[in-house]
């Protein structure tokens, strides 16, 4: 069942560029970047029970990582920026985690913020090194070698770019599920549920944490660089807490408590924002309002309300 | 010897409306233990309302001297928002601390369009009713009266929770009831009835804080976003919950915000974070916190 209906999401993604207006199109690209780092950052927050409030960090560093790689750097392969991006935000991740992990609960979720914030008055204060406010430019990059020199730039973008993203977002989907149906993963339940009993069994609490922490980090800087790409250009706000603060909005929108949840999360948000932006200025309310509904009434999300209509459905 | 006053003194100033924003959000954790990332909007609301405020009042023909009085009373009447929000919040005590965080972040959110369907996204200012107060001048150290009087007012009100909390019944069991929450209900405590005057005197304190920073200072949109992780720093070097720590982290924020500005404006705000981080590390509980698990 489970299987049937994603195959059918994969298609009608895969034959969406076909049939949609080029401004839908590019609306479902920050949904793939987006889904992907919400993979990643729910194993964090969804497996392993801890909740950051800064991993826009990572989401800048992807950005910003393929800003200098393809600008400062002249990287133009989009395999090597994935790479490299990724690498830093795990280098950059090893400091934080190993610092984070030590606490759990309000003070974890404190204490990222804090990282994502220091990094981004780096980004707008040292204007020199990284554009200041206005961020640095990215250049189209090329995919396996080829550069689609014939292409404009919309073209590339619901063409060849949706195509290598969808991919990568099963690729990246699918080694996710792996991770959390392996003993790594029934680790972190573990810890989640209860870290004392957990060390007490013997399961090292902080260590499998930093690991956890570390494959988000990845994660967010594969979606960062897929963003920065799309957007053509990486800018400070992308590490600014509220942007943290859409991630764990995002997660929750589709449910946390289940694998999927936060890509349906992913692609109801950046739907229901443009949808929202298009109909009133006064788009934050109505988001703000649609959060605090889900938090109160349906803390398991757009997901938990379908398996209840689902359940519904069968009994009758 | 005139810069160094001027840092201290601008440093104080900052630091006695952050306090007041820091004790808000104090109050609130330590008895509610919700960390209310709507306290900057609180504090913006406050802003936005004072301006209003005194625009109205100078128009009725109030003396444009008296607009510090003016500011306070919008501080206060703004505080009636405070048991419409804690009855919203009330519907997520007993859930996980995840969705407390994330039902404060959506009250951003909606905040930010509520400030600017009132206030438009123009940044708003009160001219220069600062000046009708004159100025103090020792030796070549000038500082406007208003910002000793704000710094005043800060202590004052400090020194009023403190006594308020110490000595008063009411706040001998708000104590109480932040020690140990089951145990005073069982004694018969009004917990809920608690719960919506701290959450009202933890709004109030942040409306407080933005009236009387508006004189000196645009109202803007970005203020709740930018004020709240300044709150935070307050709260996390200070220690979470603890009302001498917000004193205390405020001191610090405050002063090294002005140090920065004045000698390395690129440090301004990492400097604050690098502290933050600092403290987290060495002292997880900050200054005057409880250890923490």
């Amino acid at each position: 069942m489970r299987i049937a209906a994603l195959v059918v999401a994969i298609v009608v993604l895969a034959v969406l560029p076909k049939l949609a207006t080029p401004y839908y199109v590019t609306l479902v690209l920050p949904a793939f970047a987006y889904g992907i780092a919400l993979l990643g950052f729910n194993l964090l927050f969804g497996y392993t029970g801890l909740l950051s409030f800064g991993h826009a960090l990572f989401v800048a560093i992807g950005a910003y990582g393929a800003a200098v790689a393809s600008s400062k750097l002249g990287i133009r392969s989009f395999e090597l920026i994935l790479l490299l991006s990724g690498a830093a935000a795990v280098a950059a991740a090893i400091p934080v985690a190993l610092l984070s992990v030590r606490y759990v609960r309000i003070f974890f979720g404190i204490l990222t913020l804090a990282f994502g914030m220091l990094f981004h008055s780096f980004l707008f204060k040292f204007y020199d090194l990284t554009g200041g406010d206005t961020g640095i430019r990215v250049l189209r990059p090329s995919l396996f070698g080829n550069a689609f020199a014939d292409m404009d730039k919309t073209a590339f973008v619901i063409g060849p770019f949706y195509y290598y993203c969808l991919a990568l977002l099963v690729v990246l989907g699918l080694a996710m599920w792996r991770i959390v149906h392996s003993p790594f993963g029934l680790h972190l339940a573990a810890i989640r549920e209860n870290p004392r009993k957990a060390e007490y069994l013997g399961v090292r609490v902080r260590f499998f944490r930093l690991v956890a922490f570390l494959i988000s980090a990845f994660y967010c800087a594969v979606g960062g660089v897929i963003l920065a790409v799309n957007v053509g250009q990486a800018d400070p706000e992308l590490a600014y807490w509220t942007h943290s603060g859409e991630l764990v909005f995002m997660t929750v929108l589709g449910g946390f408590t289940s694998f999927l949840g936060p890509l349906v999360g992913a692609f109801a948000f950046i739907f229901l924002k443009s949808e929202l932006m298009g109909a009133t200025q006064y788009w934050r309310f109505w988001l703000g309002a649609i959060l605090a509904l889900i938090v109160v009434l349906f803390p398991h999300g757009l997901v938990g309300v379908g398996r209840l209509a689902w359940d519904k459905v069968r009994r009758k | 010897m005139t810069a160094f006053a001027d840092v201290l003194i601008g440093g104080v100033f900052h630091a006695a409306v952050l306090f007041l924003v820091a004790a808000g959000l104090q109050l609130v954790f330590g008895v509610q233990k919700i960390v209310n990332l709507a306290c900057g909007s609180f504090y913006a609301l406050g802003a936005y309302f004072g301006i209003s405020a005194v625009t109205w009042a100078i128009a009725k023909g109030v003396p444009p001297g008296a607009f510090l009085p003016v500011l306070l009373v919008s501080g206060l009447v703004l505080g009636l928002i405070g048991p419409a929000i804690e009855a919203l919040l009330r519907t997520i005590y007993h859930r996980d601390e995840a969705f407390q965080l994330l039902l404060t972040f959506a009250l951003v959110l909606m905040f930010q369009d509520v400030l600017r369907f009132f206030w438009g996204a123009n940044p708003q200012q009160l001219g220069d009713l600062v000046m009708s107060y004159g100025k103090l001048s020792a030796g070549a150290v000038v500082v406007p009266t208003y910002n000793v009087l704000v710094i005043l007012a800060s202590i004052a009100i400090a020194a009023g929770i403190g006594s308020f909390l110490k000595h008063t019944r009411f706040g001998r069991i708000l104590r109480a009831t932040a020690e140990n929450r089951e145990m005073s209900q069982a004694l018969g405590v009004n917990v809920r009835w608690m719960y919506a005057s701290v959450f009202t005197l933890g709004t109030v304190l942040g409306t407080v804080g933005g009236a009387l920073v508006v004189p000196t200072a645009a109202a803007s949109l970005d203020m709740p976003v930018e004020l709240v992780v300044e709150a935070f720093a307050v709260v996390v070097i200070g220690g979470l919950g603890s009302m001498r720590g917000a004193l205390a982290g405020a001191l610090v924020v405050g002063l090294m915000r002005a140090l920065a500005i004045r000698y390395y404006a690129e440090l301004e705000m990492l400097a604050i974070y690098l502290v933050v981080i600092a403290i987290l590390i060495a002292r997880p509980a900050g200054l005057f916190g409880k250890p923490v698990e």
